[in-house]
């Protein structure tokens, strides 16, 4: 279980560390909003990962905040965004 | 390892290749709308993976029904967030129009006969996307 704890806690890693290069880089707004989507959805199945390999339930209601409000973000920017913002 | 853990092991790991997956995707693919393909795997699929693992290691019905609340709430939420991105990148000209193989929007924009109720919104305000 050491050996599934390690392979998936670094491939989360890596998922959550392009997300992150592309916030920094992405050449527009919505690549970063769409950026940060992702780092959170990583997150997300990070949380309940780590659930089900330690078997407890301390942070469901994290992952259900979150699965609810991760929409607000991105959809303001989104509806804002003038159409002359380049970056 | 019993077979449960067996399972689990799988499903925790498919989860962690596909939010791998999406982060080589949102780093090799060219514009936003290919980003856009690339990060529904996590968003999804992933989460479905890590919550059938959640259960299937702790199965009781109070986390069985949180389990389905924050599946219903994912399910209903991004699809909107997905939408209103691409509608913004397809209205502030982000998308990479040489890419794409056919664009049926432009094409009904253009079209004279669904134009009607455009002509009142002609002069957009400060603070108010112009409509496509």
């Amino acid at each position: 279980m050491i050996f599934v704890i390690i392979i998936a806690g670094a491939m989360f890693a890596a998922g959550a560390l392009c997300a992150v290069y592309r916030i920094i880089r992405g050449p527009s707004i919505l690549d970063r909003a769409l950026a940060a989507d992702v780092l959170l959805a990583i997150a997300i199945c990070a949380l309940g990962a780590e659930m089900a390999l330690t078997r407890h339930t301390d942070t469901l209601v994290v992952m259900l905040v979150l699965a609810l409000f991760a929409v607000v973000g991105s959809i303001s920017i989104a509806r804002y965004m003038a159409g002359q913002d380049a970056s | 390892m019993s077979a449960g853990e067996i399972v689990v092991a799988l499903l925790i790991l498919l989860a962690g290749f596909l939010s791998l997956a999406a982060g080589v995707g949102i780093i090799r693919f060219p514009d936003v709308l290919t980003r856009l393909h690339a990060a529904t795997k996590p968003q999804v699929l992933g989460l479905v993976a890590v919550l059938v693992a959640l259960v299937i290691q702790v199965p009781t019905w109070g986390v069985l029904t949180t389990v389905i609340l924050v599946m219903t709430f994912q399910l209903l939420t991004q699809p909107m967030t997905a939408h209103m991105i691409a509608r913004s990148a397809y209205r502030t000209d982000h998308v990479r129009r040489d890419l794409l193989i056919t664009d049926e929007l432009a094409r009904d924009i253009d079209d004279p006969a669904l134009a009607i109720g455009r002509e009142s919104d002609q002069e957009p305000s400060e603070h108010e996307m112009p409509r496509a």
